[in-house]
Order: structure tokens, then C-alpha cells, then sequence
């Protein structure tokens, strides 16, 4: 399945505004990455990725530096856009609408809509320095487009307040990002991402930016996350915490995905030859 | 005055059975927890500073003592009505200068890092243009814009028009200079702005992308505030700049301090005084400006810094509560 992005979007006299749009998802899976290509210049980063991701699933993507996990993490929130190829978040197109055998480009306000799905953990946590840590909390819930259900105040920061204090950091409500370890920020920005409540949440290789120490804290939040309903892919570096937690293990190199499994037969059992070389390094 | 925990002078008797991983068995009788310590002398520093005031001294009493001043007549026009008036129109083109560069150079800033083309060229353009020509020379062609266009019409563009002024009545010498003054600092005001906006990590944008918060929210809720950091130190320059550059449209002979001292002094013929009437409110105003400076940034420091410096007020409070305490006699150490 490969489809083309590149056209310039145009509305047919045929299609109505009020036309149905095409469905081409399978509602068993909450993401869906149809032969995405994506190069920034000439450098080729994604070379037709093709994955799905079960509802509820936890997928661990591994790979080497540069073989294009993050693109990928990043292109299904569509904090990239692809050049070519498709990716469904709950069987509906990421950055367009499907209508008439034809991409729109959704303006930027769907787009945002669409994002407020999928959470985002990012390796440098990326919290608002100059926001408390529960108002980086309520940020987003309170900001709200206009068209979604504006929530109360109130009941936005007793949210924040349960969502601070499960990733165990209820005391730091009050603090600035700056006065917090590592790996309570990343806890804040778990909590942060979990307050919209979204159904898929990427984690982008989210203790690479930690002392050694403070892993395992945040590990352990993530941990509890799984097996909650939540779909996760989570790009990192910790294979036995692949083993420990994911459904699936996906192993990348060059832009493409070389090997997809169940942990147990890709981490121990990899049968290519660059899945083998990678785990050898860094096992 | 110190806190320093070595400074305990009255230091006790070496243990009688030293602890065998203490670093005080190497050397029996030497406790390093209580050694006194002795500061370093800076013979050189003393002097210099001896040096420095001598100076500061000789320059003081010349103020004092030079008939040259001419204080007497200092004191009876710093506070004329007339000289007053003028600081006043001093104080409003500054303000509206301020208001319409900063209002007018966002907007340009904004079509600077805009996606459209159009306005990326054509706020490069004004940029350009308004960094390129002199200021005295602008306020002169608003001064006599009358000239070009004798009379300003709104209505459709290329189309009929719906209100019709006439050009000199309506820019007066004052609306000139408020437009000079304005335009000119929009482009400086645009760059400052830019930078700001620029100076915030990506990460920032990206990770209010992610939490799909809408455009407005993101720039006026994330990105200002992390800019203002950046942005202020330079507006404060800017405004502080306009304030004496504002003595520039004496030229158009509009009342503002500058031209008023120059009257008077025209009059009476007492140049160094009236030009100190001048100076000294130049200095008090520009103070104010610095220190409304330093609290607005000190409110957009939040989260910037572990823990907030104290304002000079708090040091001054928290030294007197300290020097106070230590005057007390069961008060050793108060100084914490």
C-alpha cells in the first residue's frame, strides 16, 4: 500500500463538503504506518516503513543512531510530515483527510486536534521552564479548542494533582522545572503528556538524557503505564526493559524495519545478520 | 560579620581518644574544624580605592564650589512651570514612540519569521529601509510630508475614498515627531523582538505542538514569556535611548525639555545651569526607567533561575536585621 502525499490537494467538482470521507484503516489497530518515506534533503532517513500497532499494545522500537526511529516516532504525530506513504492513528490519516480517493491537507488547528490524541515524551522532557510544574501539567487541558468540551478548572488540576502524584512527584507541584532531577522532569513530562488522556503514547528514547541512576525511576513510570489499555511505543536504548515490558520489539536500521517479533525471538533469537551485530554492541 | 562555621576561636581541648579515621590523628592537637582563618591582605586594592575617591572627591567639591554651576539659578528653573511642561512632552513622545514602535515592530518581527513570503520580503525591506536612514532626516520629511501629499484619504484602495483629511492640519509638529520617532524604533523594536523569539529553544514550539495547544495559546502562553527574557534587557536600551533621543525633534521646534532649556537659556544667557536643569532630569528619569527594568525582568526570570537573588531592598533590610541582631550580646552568630 503506498500512497502519494506530494500532490497539491484539490477539491473536485464532484466532492462535497458534506462527502463521507474514505475509511482504509482496520479498527484493531490504533496506529497504522503505510510505506513512509521521508528524507530531510537529499539524505534519506525513513525508506517505506510499513508497521502496525495493536490497540493497547506496547511496541518497543530499536535500532541503531540514524537508523531513523525517531523520525518514524515523530512523523506519527506529525512533528515531521512525510513525503510519501501514510500513517493512521485510530484508522484516521495523520495530517490529512482521506476523501474521495484523495489527501487534504488539514489546516493547522485539525492537526492540532489530532495531536492532542497522541502523547509525546520527549528525551530532553522539553517542560516550560517558566511554568510550575502543575501548570505545565494543565497547560494543555485548559487550552482546549474551542470546539472540544471546555473542562473546569478545577477538576483539570485535581487531575493533574492524581497524575503528578502516580508518576510520584505530587511534592514538586508547586516547583519550577529547573529546581527538579532529570528523572523527576521526565516523570512531570509523562504526567504531562497523560493529561489529555490520549490513547497512544510515544516515548522518545526518554532516559537517554539521564544520569544512570536516574533510569530506573523512570522506567518504572512507564512500566505502569503499560497494560492499562494505553497503546505505547516507546523508542530506547534499554533492551532489558524491551524484554521486561514490550509486546513487540521492532529492530530499524537504514530507514526501513528489519525484523518485527514477539522480545523473546527478536532479542534472543534475531535471525539478520544486523539485528545480531546491533545486539551484540550494546547487549 | 561572617557565617563561616570555622570561626570558632575558643576551640576545645584535642579529644582525648581520637577517632581513628579522623584526619585529626595525623597531626595530634590540630583540629581542623576549628581553625580561625585569616584573611589576605590587598595593600594594592586599599590603595587604588584611596586613589579613586581622592578623585571622586576633587570632582564633588568642584560642583560644590565652582560659581560656574550657578546652583541658585538651577534651583529656580529645575522645577519651573515651563520646564516641567517640557519634561512632560518629553515623557509622552516617549511613550507613544515606545507604544507604536513596539506595536508596529511585533508586527513587522512577525512577518519576518512568517511562512509567507510577501511579508517576509517586506518586512526585510522596512527593516532595511528604516535602519538606513537617519532619524533627523525622517522626522524632517514627516516634518514636511505636506509637501508630497497634500491631503490623506481612506476608502477603497485604487477606489473611491470615504474620509478625506487635510495633510498639514492634521499631522501637527508633534504627530511628525511621534511617527518618526515610532517608525524609526519599529525597525530597531522588530530586530529585538526577532531575536528574542529566536533565542527560545525549538523544543519549546514542539512540545506545545505535541500537546496540540492552539497557535495564539502557544506563542502568547510559551514562547513570549521564554522571549521576554531576551527581548527586555535590549527594549529597556531601546526606551531608555528614545527617552534622550527624543532631545532630536528640538530641531522641528517642538516644546519638549531639550528645546525648553534652550529657550530660556537663549533668554537669560545661563548655558551651563539650564543645560543641568536638563541633565539631572534626563538622569532621575532614565533611573526610574532602569529600575522598572529590573523588575520586570526579575518577573520574567521565573523558572529561569533555582532561587531567586534578592533585590537590592531585601539585601538592605536583611543587613540591617543582621547588624541589628549582632548588636544584641546573647546574639553571636545572628548574622544567619
Amino acid at each position: 500500500m503506498s500512497l502519494r502525499v506530494g500532490e497539491t490537494p484539490t477539491t473536485r467538482p464532484a466532492e462535497r463538503a458534506d462527502q463521507p470521507d474514505d475509511i482504509i484503516g482496520d479498527p484493531a489497530y490504533a496506529v497504522e504506518i503505510l510505506g513512509v518515506h521521508k528524507s530531510f534533503g537529499t539524505l534519506p532517513v525513513l525508506n517505506g516503513v510499513d508497521l502496525r500497532v495493536r490497540r493497547g499494545e506496547v511496541a518497543v522500537i530499536l535500532g541503531p543512531s540514524g537508523s531513523g526511529k525517531s523520525t518514524l516516532l515523530r512523523s506519527i504525530n506529525h512533528l515531521e510530515k512525510v513525503d510519501r506513504g501514510l500513517i493512521l492513528v485510530d484508522s484516521e490519516p495523520i495530517g490529512y483527510r482521506l476523501r474521495g480517493g484523495r489527501l487534504h491537507e488539514l489546516a493547522e488547528r485539525d492537526i492540532l486536534r489530532q495531536r492532542a490524541r497522541v502523547g509525546f515524551v520527549f528525551q530532553n522532557f522539553n517542560l516550560f521552564p517558566h511554568l510550575t510544574v502543575l501548570d505545565n501539567v494543565i497547560e494543555a487541558p485548559l487550552s482546549a479548542p474551542r470546539s472540544a468540551p471546555r473542562r473546569r478548572r478545577e477538576d483539570v488540576v485535581a487531575h493533574a494533582r492524581d497524575l503528578l502524584a502516580a508518576v510520584g512527584v505530587a511534592d514538586k507541584a508547586d516547583a519550577y522545572p529547573r529546581q527538579l532531577s532529570g528523572g523527576q522532569q521526565q516523570r512531570v513530562a509523562i504526567a504531562r503528556a497523560l493529561a489529555l488522556n490520549p490513547a497512544v503514547i510515544l516515548f522518545d528514547e526518554p532516559t537517554s538524557a539521564l544520569d544512570p541512576e536516574l533510569v530506573g525511576e523512570v522506567l518504572e513510570a512507564i512500566r505502569a503505564l503499560a497494560g492499562q489499555g494505553r497503546t505505547l511505543i516507546i523508542v530506547t536504548h534499554e533492551i532489558g526493559f524491551a524484554r521486561e515490558v514490550a509486546d513487540t520489539v521492532v529492530f530499524m536500521d537504514d530507514g526501513v524495519i528489519v525484523e518485527h517479533g514477539l522480545p523473546a525471538e527478536v532479542l534472543d533469537h534475531p535471525t539478520h545478520e544486523r539485528t545480531r551485530a546491533f545486539l551484540s554492541k550494546v547487549l | 560579620m561572617t557565617t563561616s562555621p570555622l570561626r570558632h576561636r575558643a576551640a576545645p581541648a584535642a579529644p582525648a581518644h581520637p577517632d581513628p579515621l579522623s584526619v585529626t590523628t595525623a597531626r595530634p592537637g590540630v583540629d581542623p574544624t576549628t581553625l580561625t582563618v585569616v584573611k589576605a591582605r590587598h595593600p594594592w586594592r586599599w590603595l587604588a580605592a584611596a586613589v579613586a575617591l581622592i578623585l571622586v572627591a576633587q570632582f564633588v567639591n568642584g560642583l560644590a564650589t565652582n560659581p560656574g554651576w550657578d546652583w541658585p539659578t538651577f534651583a529656580r528653573y529645575f522645577t519651573a512651570p515651563v520646564v516641567l511642561q517640557a519634561l512632560w512632552l518629553t515623557i509622552q513622545l516617549t511613550v507613544y514612540g515606545t507604544v507604536l514602535g513596539f506595536a508596529l515592530g511585533m508586527a513587522v518581527a512577525a512577518g519576518r519569521l512568517s511562512k509567507n513570503p510577501v511579508l517576509q520580503t517586506i518586512s526585510w525591506t522596512y527593516v532595511w529601509a528604516f535602519r538606513s536612514i537617519p532619524l533627523i532626516v525622517q522626522l524632517l520629511f514627516w516634518f514636511n510630508i505636506a509637501y508630497l501629499y497634500q491631503s490623506l484619504s481612506v476608502g477603497v484602495p485604487f477606489g473611491p475614498s470615504l474620509l478625506t483629511f487635510d495633510v498639514n492640519s492634521t499631522i501637527s509638529g508633534m504627530a511628525a515627531a511621534v511617527i518618526g520617532l515610532g517608525l524609526h524604533q519599529a525597525a530597531y523594536s522588530a530586530e529585538i523582538i526577532r531575536a528574542g523569539i529566536l533565542s527560545v529553544d525549538a523544543g519549546q514550539l514542539e512540545a506545545a505542538a505535541a500537546l496540540g495547544i492552539p497557535r495564539r495559546r502557544q506563542f502568547f502562553r510559551i514562547v513570549l514569556p521564554q522571549a521576554m527574557r531576551g527581548i527586555l534587557p535590549n527594549a529597556a536600551n531601546e526606551v531608555i535611548s528614545l527617552f534622550k533621543g527624543t532631545s532630536i525633534v528640538s530641531t522641528m521646534a517642538i516644546a519638549e525639555l531639550f528645546y525648553q532649556v534652550q529657550v530660556i537659556y537663549g533668554r537669560n544667557g545661563r548655558v551651563v545651569p539650564l543645560l543641568m536643569v536638563a541633565t539631572v532630569w534626563y538622569i532621575l528619569m532614565t533611573t526610574v526607567l532602569s529600575i522598572a527594568q529590573y523588575y520586570v525582568e526579575r518577573h520574567y526570570a521565573k523558572g529561569a533561575l533555582r532561587t531567586m537573588p534578592l533585590t537590592p531592598w531585601q539585601k538592605v533590610r536583611r543587613r540591617v536585621a543582621a547588624f541589628t541582631a549582632a548588636g544584641r550580646p546573647d546574639a553571636a552568630g545572628g548574622a544567619r
